[in-house]
């Protein structure tokens, strides 16, 4: 996502932005315990899942150049096993440099990712999964939308905590959660037309206060349909350069909004805000639609490819 | 584009089942309330869900503030409505109890839960 608000400005906003790009594919639809995870916007989530967002509409922040982009994204996230799955997205652009006609097609790369379930933990809401994604070169426009020439290959930790586990004596914390995400990028290319192609460190968090777990785990306040299927939230997430003259640059978003979920899809909004006068300037949004395949297809689809 | 629509928001609403599916099983109401409290011991604990459960996987248990498992029987689903858990209960004297349920969906999906409520002297 960020790729739109960097990509006129350094070849590093291109490099990291990549990586912010897999971060922004988030995935899934998952319990520890009691705990329901959504799936976030911007934060890979830690589980794996048989969801599909689409779609995924970004208005971007406009970036240092003054250009303006629109994305439409769509992603699968599939179980092979009920602990093993992949994720496959891309998008759709639509790119408005200052005084120049616009640009469409598709941009970034076509993101693969596989990711391996390695700890759901009931009793304190614990989440962990371990994955590697790849977002492929080539995949996207090159020349006209600045898509990447090079494909970017990253080692991913996913990991979620719930907080209702903490003592009765604090309710109002209890439904409290957070997820995060901790992965390095390696691009196969050191540098593209001239400029280089730093390896980059990503993390970005999801604090989210579910008004559910409070209705009908802590404390019923009241809530009725749709209020207590909302989940307030403010997503962060950064991409920092590690080497190739972009050492310690970094980019990123703050991105403050709500989740409601439904029987069989969720619905989400954000407000984009960069973080750093490299990420752009102003605001953008984001919406998605969001599918639970699992329940909408428990007997085909929405099930693991193979169960041991 | 009217019929995507028309099935998206059959997709999104709460109570209007897609042909063929069920979702993971939410709790939609608790009796007595969810961390709430009660003048005087309840003779039943009714927990009503979002789908229909399979009473032959699904569960309701009571232990006291400190822990102690109280004999109960088996909860027993609503005659007239598959949504509805009922756990009778024996005489509880004051004080605070947790209540642990569990159930799944009748497309096999679990899920689970716990709450707190009290009972008044």
């Amino acid at each position: 996502m960020l790729l739109l608000t960097c990509r006129r400005l350094t070849g590093f906003a291109v490099a990291t932005s990549l990586i912010i790009t897999h971060a922004s594919s988030a995935v899934a639809h998952g319990f520890a315990g009691d705990r329901f995870f959504p799936s976030t916007i911007l934060t890979p989530d830690p589980f794996v899942a048989d969801e599909m967002s689409l779609p995924t509409v970004i208005i971007n922040p406009p970036s240092p150049d003054g250009s303006r982009a629109i994305d439409i994204e769509a992603e699968l996230a599939k179980r092979i096993t009920p602990d093993l799955g992949f994720t496959l997205s891309h998008r759709w652009e639509r790119l408005k440099p200052a005084g120049l006609p616009a640009v469409t097609g598709l941009g970034g790369t076509l993101d693969a990712e596989l990711d391996y379930q390695f700890l759901v933990n009931a009793p304190h809401q614990a989440l962990g999964l371990i994955g590697v994604s790849a977002g492929f070169g080539h995949t996207g426009r090159v020349q006209a939308l600045g898509a990447p020439d090079f494909t970017t290959i990253s080692p991913v930790i996913n990991f979620g905590k719930g907080f209702g586990d903490l003592p009765e004596s604090m309710p109002w914390l209890r439904p409290l959660a957070i997820t995060g995400t901790v992965n390095f990028g390696f691009p196969t290319k050191t540098q593209s037309a001239g400029l280089p192609n730093p390896n980059t460190f990503n993390f970005g968090f999801a604090f989210q206060y579910s008004l559910e777990y409070l209705q009908y785990h802590v404390k019923d306040i009241g809530l009725s349909a749709p209020f207590d299927r909302l989940i307030p939230l403010v997503e962060v997430s950064f991409s920092t350069a590690l080497n190739r003259g972009f050492g310690g640059q970094t980019v990123g978003t703050i991105q403050p909004g709500v989740i409601w979920f439904g029987r069989y899809v969720q619905i989400g909004a954000e407000a984009i805000i960069p973080a750093s006068r490299l990420t752009g300037h102003g605001y953008g949004g984001v919406v998605q639609l969001h599918f639970y395949l699992d329940d909408i297809f428990p007997n085909s689809i929405g099930r693991p490819l193979f169960r041991y | 584009m009217r019929q995507f629509l028309s099935q998206l928001l059959a997709l999104a609403a709460p109570s209007v089942p897609a042909a063929g599916a069920q979702a993971h099983a939410f709790l939609n109401q608790a009796v007595p309330p969810v961390g709430g409290a009660v003048p005087t011991s309840p003779k039943e604990i009714r927990l009503t869900f979002s789908e229909g459960i399979e009473p032959r996987f699904s569960g309701i248990e009571i232990a006291t503030g400190d822990g102690q498992p109280v004999a109960t029987g088996p909860a027993v689903p609503d005659p007239g409505d598959d949504k509805l858990l009922v756990l009778s209960l024996p005489q509880l004297a004051p004080g605070q109890y947790r209540v642990r349920w569990h159930v799944v969906s009748v497309d096999t999906h679990r899920t689970e839960g716990d709450y707190t409520f009290t009972v008044g002297r």
